[in-house]
C-alpha cells in the first residue's frame, strides 16, 4: 500500500486559453481507490484522460507503474493496455456482440488465441452478472448492463489501474446500484481505481481519499467522511451544499 | 395457445414486412420491361441487333467490377488520408480528391489511355505496357476513387469520437482502431452512397467507348454504322443498360439489408 503506482507532478493541460488542468500533483497508491469530485468544467475528466494519454499534457510529468508517460518516444499503447478506462457514455462497439466487444482487444492487442480469450470473456461476463447476454448486441441492453459490459471489456486486458469517468451519471437511478456493486467488488479485490463520480455512498464504502477539484486545481483532499461532513474550504462547502440539495 | 398466437403474429409481421420491402415501382418497371423484351425478342430486327451487341455486356461488366474494386481501394486510402491529422497526408488526400473531381470523367479516361498509359510504357522500356482496356479501367477507377474518398470520409466522421477513444484506451493503435472499430461502422452507414456510385459507374463505363473499347455502347454503335438501324440499335443498348442497372440496384439493396447493424 505504500508504493505510488501513479505519480503526477505539476500537471498542466491547456486547450487554447482554457486552463483545464492548472498545476496538479497527486499520488495514487497501489490498490487504492481515489475519488475525484468537483463542479462541471473543473478539469476532472481532463486529469483522468491525461493519465492514459487520451489527452497529451501541456507540461508536467506522469509516471504510471514506473513508466514515464511524458517521456519522448514513449509507447502509449503499452501504457493503455495497463490502464483500463470506463466512460460515462459506455462507448461499446455497436457492430459487435457483447462477447465480441470483450474479445476484440484481447485478440488484437494481447494476441490471445480465440479459445483463451473467449473463456476469459465469459468469466468476466459472469463476474459482472450478465453471462446470458454474451450474444446480443449492445443496443439490446439496458444502460446498466452496457456499462457492466464496458467494465468487463476493460478488465479483459488485465489492467493494473482502472479509470472511471462518471460511470453512473448517464444511468437511470435503478441501474446505478448494479454498476456500483461491480465497482465495489473490484475495489475489494484490490484494484487500483481512480473514480470521477459524485456517488457519496460508493466513496464512503470504497475510497480512502476524496479529492475536490475546482478551476483545474486540487482544492483539498481528505478521507470521504471528513471531506463530506467537515470540509475545510469554503469552495468545497459551497459545492457540497449544491450537490446535496 | 399462447404459442400459436405468437407464431401467427410472427407470420403476419413477416408478410407485412415482405410487402413493405417489395419495391413496387421495380415490379411495374420489370413488368413493362419483360413485355418490351418479349416483343423485341420476337422481332427479327431486334434479334439481329441483340446478337451483335451482346458480347459488349461482358466487357461492360468487367470494366464496371474491376474499376469499382480499384475505386473502393483508392477511395478508402484517400478517405483515410482526408481524416488524417498529419498535414502532409491530409494534403495528399485532398490534392487527389480536388484534382480528380475537377476533371470530367471523359478527360480522365483519355488521359489514362493516351497520356499516362504510354508514359508508363516508355518509362519502363515497354516492360509495363497496359492494354487499352486496362488503361480505361484504371482511369475510371481513379476517377471514381475521388468520389468514394469523400463518401468514406463522411462515413468515418459520422462515427462518434467516443468509439476511437474506447478503442485506443484498450491499447489498439490508430490503424487497428480504424480497421476493427471505425471502418466497419462507417462503411455500413455509407452503403447507400457506395451503391449509388456503383450504379453511376456502370453507366459511366459507356465512356470507355471513346478509347475504342468494344463495350456495350461501342458494339451498338458499330451495329448501327453497319446497318443504319439506329432505332433498333439504341433501343437494344438502352434496354440492356437498364437491365444491368436494375440487377445491380437489387444487389445493392440485398447487401444493405444483410449488413445492417441490429
Ligand atoms: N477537447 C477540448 N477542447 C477544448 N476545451 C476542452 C476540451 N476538453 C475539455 N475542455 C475544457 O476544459 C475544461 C475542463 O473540462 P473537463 O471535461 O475536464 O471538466 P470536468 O470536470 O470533467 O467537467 P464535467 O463534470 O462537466 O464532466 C472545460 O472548460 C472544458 O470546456
Ligand atoms: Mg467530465
Amino acid at each position: 500500500m505504500s508504493e505510488p503506482i501513479i505519480q503526477i507532478r505539476n500537471l498542466r493541460k491547456y486547450f487554447g486559453h482554457v486552463h483545464a488542468v492548472n498545476g496538479v500533483s497527486l499520488d495514487v497508491m497501489f490498490g487504492e481507490v481515489l475519488m475525484v469530485i468537483g463542479p462541471s468544467g473543473s478539469g476532472k475528466s481532463t486529469l483522468l484522460r491525461c493519465i492514459n494519454e487520451l489527452e497529451k499534457p501541456t507540461t508536467g510529468t506522469i509516471i504510471v507503474d514506473g513508466m514515464d508517460t511524458t517521456a519522448k518516444g514513449f509507447d502509449v499503447n503499452q501504457l493503455r493496455a495497463e490502464v483500463g478506462m470506463v466512460f460515462q457514455s459506455f462507448n461499446l462497439f455497436p457492430h459487435l456482440t457483447v462477447l465480441q466487444n470483450i474479445l476484440l482487444a484481447q485478440r488484437v492487442v494481447r494476441k490471445r488465441d480465440e479459445k483463451e480469450a473467449e473463456s476469459i470473456s465469459r468469466d468476466l461476463l459472469e463476474k459482472v452478472g450478465i453471462p446470458e447476454k454474451a450474444d446480443v448486441y449492445p443496443s439490446q441492453l439496458s444502460g446498466g448492463q452496457q456499462q457492466r459490459v464496458a467494465i468487463a471489456r476493460a478488465l479483459a486486458m488485465q489492467p493494473k489501474i482502472m479509470l472511471f469517468d462518471e460511470p453512473t451519471s448517464a444511468l437511470d437511478p435503478e441501474m446505478i446500484k448494479e454498476v456500483l456493486d461491480v465497482m465495489l467488488d473490484l475495489a475489494r479485490e484490490g484494484m487500483t481505481m481512480v473514480v470521477v463520480s459524485h456517488e457519496m455512498g460508493f466513496a464512503r464504502a470504497a475510497a480512502r481519499r476524496v479529492v475536490f477539484m475546482d478551476n483545474g486545481v486540487i482544492v483539498e483532499e481528505a478521507a470521504p467522511d471528513v471531506l463530506f461532513t467537515n470540509p475545510s474550504h469554503e469552495r468545497t462547502k459551497l459545492f457540497l451544499s449544491k450537490i446535496l440539495h | 395457445m399462447i404459442d400459436e398466437e405468437q407464431t401467427d403474429f410472427e407470420e403476419r409481421r413477416t408478410l407485412s414486412d415482405f410487402l413493405r420491402e417489395v419495391p413496387w415501382w421495380g415490379v411495374i418497371v420489370a413488368g413493362v420491361g419483360i413485355y418490351v423484351l418479349i416483343s423485341m425478342l420476337t422481332n427479327v430486327l431486334y434479334i439481329e441487333a441483340f446478337k451483335a451487341i451482346l458480347p459488349g455486356i461482358r466487357i461492360t461488366l468487367e470494366v464496371t467490377f474491376l474499376a469499382y474494386l480499384l475505386a473502393l481501394i483508392l477511395g478508402l486510402i484517400a478517405g483515410m488520408l482526408r481524416v488524417s491529422r498529419n498535414p502532409v497526408l491530409y494534403a495528399l488526400g485532398t490534392l487527389y480528391v480536388e484534382v480528380i473531381r475537377g476533371l470530367p470523367m471523359l478527360v480522365i479516361i483519355l488521359y489514362a489511355g493516351f497520356v499516362i498509359g504510354p508514359a508508363i510504357r516508355d518509362a519502363t522500356h515497354k516492360v509495363v505496357d497496359l492494354p487499352m482496356l486496362s488503361r480505361a479501367i484504371v482511369g475510371l477507377g481513379i476517377g471514381y476513387g475521388a468520389y468514394l474518398a469523400e463518401v468514406y470520409r463522411a462515413g468515418i466522421e459520422s462515427v462518434h469520437g467516443g468509439q476511437m477513444e474506447a478503442a485506443r484506451s484498450l491499447g489498439m493503435s490508430y490503424l487497428e482502431a480504424m480497421r476493427f472499430v471505425i471502418l466497419p461502422q462507417a462503411i455500413r452507414r455509407v452503403l447507400p452512397p457506395l451503391g449509388n456510385n456503383f450504379i453511376a459507374l456502370l453507366k459511366d463505363t459507356s465512356l470507355v467507348s471513346v478509347v475504342a473499347i468494344p463495350d456495350l455502347l461501342q458494339m451498338g454503335r458499330l451495329f448501327i454504322s453497319r446497318t443504319f438501324r439506329a432505332f433498333e440499335g439504341y433501343n437494344s443498348v438502352a434496354v440492356l443498360y437498364l437491365l444491368m442497372t436494375f440487377l445491380l440496384s437489387a444487389l445493392v439493396r440485398y447487401v444493405e439489408r444483410r449488413w445492417r447493424i441490429p
